[in-house]
């Protein structure tokens, strides 16, 4: 059996997953039907795009499928469901119903009510009992019905799944994996337009990807379900819908690499989830302005991938962060300290960071749209900074 | 041998359906008339069970001289250790928060004994008797109280935070009732994969008051989880007395459609016939509530005097009548199984093998600066540090 190499040439020679069990360049393995269990791999080195080359899912052998993104997510549950007998869901609504954003539809079905348990509306509780199913040797999905109710679970989160790793010395892993959508969607009102990102991320233990597209969903869903460490994987309310040709072969994506988007010169503009729609829109426009824009979708946002982003850095020199969440203690203020700490000699510009206002998100929808960063701002940034 | 006590039976996680036997009593315990009989005694529990909607089981529970002498020494070593750690905080050598369990041994030995190491345990933060209990060790013990490298959790976890995985021992948690849905959890994943074990998720009259409880017991009574709700009901949530704080103290029957058992957590024997009756009872229905009544001499911690909120009367009459450990004494005292100076003898032994553990414990060197980072994450994931830029600033220590 070939091996299909992927999608991508090789990404530059120490990237980030060096570490987990490839030395050799970045390249994206399909897994065979591995056995289930413990012999099986961790996610293996990825998809950095060539610096040359825009990020596009497909390149792969065959045609590849054409999926919603939440049909991606689905598919990965299912592949990984399938692959492990381990692998359950635990969440409000997922099973009869089928997941209130359809991501668990028909998985009840497949796998039976205990794998894919509905549970009573007490984030606390099953959060906690995800925790201690890990640690007896189970790896379940939690998902949180909008990652805002997951702040009910905030102390078995935090205490339990991101702690028990070290002060057990080691002793009990707790292969979670958080997810649920969150960010500002369509007027749905401050409670249900969180970004817990900003929340979680000081939480030692953890690791956290936001997804943005159907391919990376699905390759951040398989490799958060295969990490033993805790992951918590931001979805967004807003991007369940968006549609993307996928392979048919098995992949499966590095948690802590960031994604290539559009290369350029001028600037590099680091995003993630929903804001890379914004940037990227923003970025035709600077296009035709004769802006040459590098964007990044950070996609891990703890820990950061410095590698992807220095290299970046190194060769624009201007950095503008655009994010979702708000301006105070966000992904990008801890962003804006890494680079400063690491890339400071190659920057001419100060880092700008476009944010969420630090206010609760109201309903009315020009009030909303205002709220979050618009392409509009996008592109007065960028021509601020490459003055 | 120095530091186990308890049974030293091996883990069992080669064949999780058998019970191991004890093994006999090494020799320098065994005077010349401790009896090491196995044959069957019958002993009434103090005070019968009260119930809440299930038959209770009978008052009499069966024991051996065997069973009793061990009840004895582990207790009587458990009681030391914990004397001897707050010696050791007022020494200023276990820093922070020390949660002690001496008044409430028979809860843990008790419990072990109507149980394997196949089933699960988790506590809160007064679990070092409970680590004991599972097999732990005693110089690994004294040595995570004082922080240092050779400590169950490798000094990481401190007072709070033992755990003993190969035992099924699942700590050990320093938030008051979040270690309730943990265990519904474990209990979950025994289901999960048809084990046929149990899980005991301890908690305290204190945290009886917490949400998640009832959302675990839920959730528990719905899946037919194979978990016993164990609340160590030791009248005081820290400094407040179960009647001030709750508007129902009678904790076996809060669980409302989940049967529950109120035991006399003083009394070993009944510890381990509630024990015994929950394991069979979940594994066939579901979860079960057992109220141990049962008490704490020191204080909640080695920060609380303990008698700012109940009187020195109460807790000199409690040692008076309901002592753990003098109950199991007058037992073997009366059955002649050993004499009173073979049982003191016993006590002093006991005394040095924890004197010797925490002389060990001592000599264990401070964790190595590079174990701040470690264990964060699993294999560190490649990730070399755990900050969002990957790298920190590695402190020196002096």
């Amino acid at each position: 059996m070939t091996t299909a190499f992927s999608l991508r040439a090789a990404a530059p020679a120490t990237a980030p997953c060096a570490g987990v069990r490839s030395t050799s360049a970045a390249r994206v393995v399909p897994v065979s039907a591995a056995p289930a269990g413990r012999g099986r791999m961790v996610a293996r080195a990825a998809v950095a795009a060539k610096a040359d080359a825009p990020s596009s899912a497909v390149a792969g052998k065959s045609d590849g499928h054409e999926v919603l993104l939440f049909e991606a997510l689905r598919e990965a549950l299912i592949e990984e469901m399938k692959l492990d007998p381990t692998v359950c869901v635990f969440g409000e609504d997922v099973g009869h119903y089928g997941g209130s954003y359809k991501v668990t539809k028909g998985l009840a079905d497949m796998f039976g009510d205990l794998r894919v348990l509905d549970t009573p509306i007490a984030e606390n509780s099953f959060t906690g009992m995800g925790v201690g199913a890990g640690m007896k040797g189970l790896r379940p999905v939690v998902e949180g019905m909008n990652m805002g109710f997951l702040l009910l679970a905030y102390n078995q989160i935090s205490n339990n799944c991101g702690m028990l790793h070290y002060t057990s010395g080691g002793q009990f892993k707790i292969p979670v994996v958080i997810r649920g959508p969150g960010g500002v969607g369509r007027q749905l009102g401050a409670e249900h337009s969180q970004r817990l990102e900003s929340y979680f991320q000081s939480i030692p233990g953890l690791q956290m990807v936001a997804c943005s597209t159907p391919y990376n969903a699905k390759g951040l869903m398989k490799a958060a379900i295969r990490s033993e460490n805790p992951v918590v994987l931001f979805e967004h309310v807003l991007l369940y819908n968006l549609k993307e040709k996928i392979p048919d072969e098995e992949y499966v994506l590095c948690l802590e690499e960031a994604e290539m988007v559009r290369p350029g010169v001028h600037v590099t503009i680091l995003t993630y989830s929903r804001m890379r729609y914004h940037v990227m829109q923003a970025a035709k426009t600077l296009v035709n302005k004769g802006y040459d824009p590098e964007v990044i979708d950070i996609r891990s946002l703890k820990p950061f991938d410095l590698h992807t982003i220095g290299n970046s850095i190194k060769k624009t020199h201007r950095v503008l962060i655009v994010e979702e969440c708000m301006r105070t203690g966000g992904i990008g203020a801890s962003l804006r300290s890494a680079i400063i700490d690491n890339f400071w000699d190659y920057l001419d510009a100060p880092i700008m960071c476009l944010s969420s206002q630090d206010v609760p998100t109201p309903y009315a929808a020009t009030l909303e749209d205002a709220t979050v960063v618009q392409p509009a701002q996008i592109v007065a940034a960028v021509e601020q900074i490459c003055q | 041998m120095a530091g186990a006590i308890l049974r030293r039976v091996t883990p069992t996680t080669a064949s999780p359906r058998v019970a191991p036997l004890p093994l006999p009593l090494p020799v320098p315990l065994l005077a010349r008339g401790v009896s090491d009989s196995t044959d069957a005694i019958t002993v009434s529990t103090s005070v019968p069970f009260k119930s809440h909607i299930v038959d209770p089981p009978p008052r009499e529970a069966t024991t051996s001289a065997r069973e009793l002498l061990a009840f004895f020494r582990d207790m009587s070593l458990m009681r030391r250790a914990e004397i001897a750690a707050d010696s050791l905080y007022k020494a200023k050598l276990i820093r922070g928060f020390c949660h002690l369990y001496d008044g409430q041994e028979a809860v843990a030995v008790g419990m072990e004994a109507a149980i394997t190491r196949a089933d699960a345990i988790t506590t809160a933060y007064r679990d070092h008797c409970l680590y004991l209990a599972r097999g732990g060790d005693l110089v690994a013990a004294f040595a995570e109280l004082m922080g240092r490298r050779d400590g169950c959790s490798r000094g990481k976890g401190g007072s709070m935070h033992f755990y003993k995985r190969d035992a099924n021992f699942f700590g050990g948690h320093g938030i008051v009732g979040a270690q309730v849905p943990l265990g519904c959890g474990i209990a979950f994943a025994q289901r999960y994969r048809k084990e046929g074990t149990v899980t005991f998720d301890l908690y305290g009259d204190g945290a009886a008051n917490q949400g998640q409880l009832f959302e675990a017991l839920n959730m528990a009574a719905l899946w037919k989880l194979p978990v016993v709700l164990v609340c160590e009901n030791n009248h005081y949530g820290m400094g407040t007395a179960e009647w001030r704080a709750s508007k129902s103290p009678a904790y076996y029957k809060r669980g409302d459609y989940v049967p529950g058992l109120k035991v006399d957590g003083m009394d070993v024997l009944a510890v381990k016939q509630a024990c015994k009756f929950a394991k069979e009872h979940v594994l066939e229905s579901g979860p079960i509530i057992l109220e141990m009544d049962t008490y704490r001499y020191h204080g909640h911690s080695m920060s609380d005097p303990g008698s700012t909120y109940r009187t020195r009367d109460e807790i000199a009459g409690i040692r008076q009548e309901r002592d753990p450990i003098e109950r199991v004494r007058k037992l073997i005292l009366a059955h002649e199984f050993a004499t009173a100076q073979e049982l003191k003898d016993m006590e002093k032994e006991l005394r040095k093998q924890v004197d010797a553990a925490i002389a060990k414990a001592k000599e264990s060197p401070m964790p190595d600066p590079s174990e701040l980072f470690t264990n964060v994450y699993v294999n560190d994931c490649g990730l070399e540090s755990f900050g969002v830029d990957r790298k920190v600033v590695r402190t020196v220590l002096p």
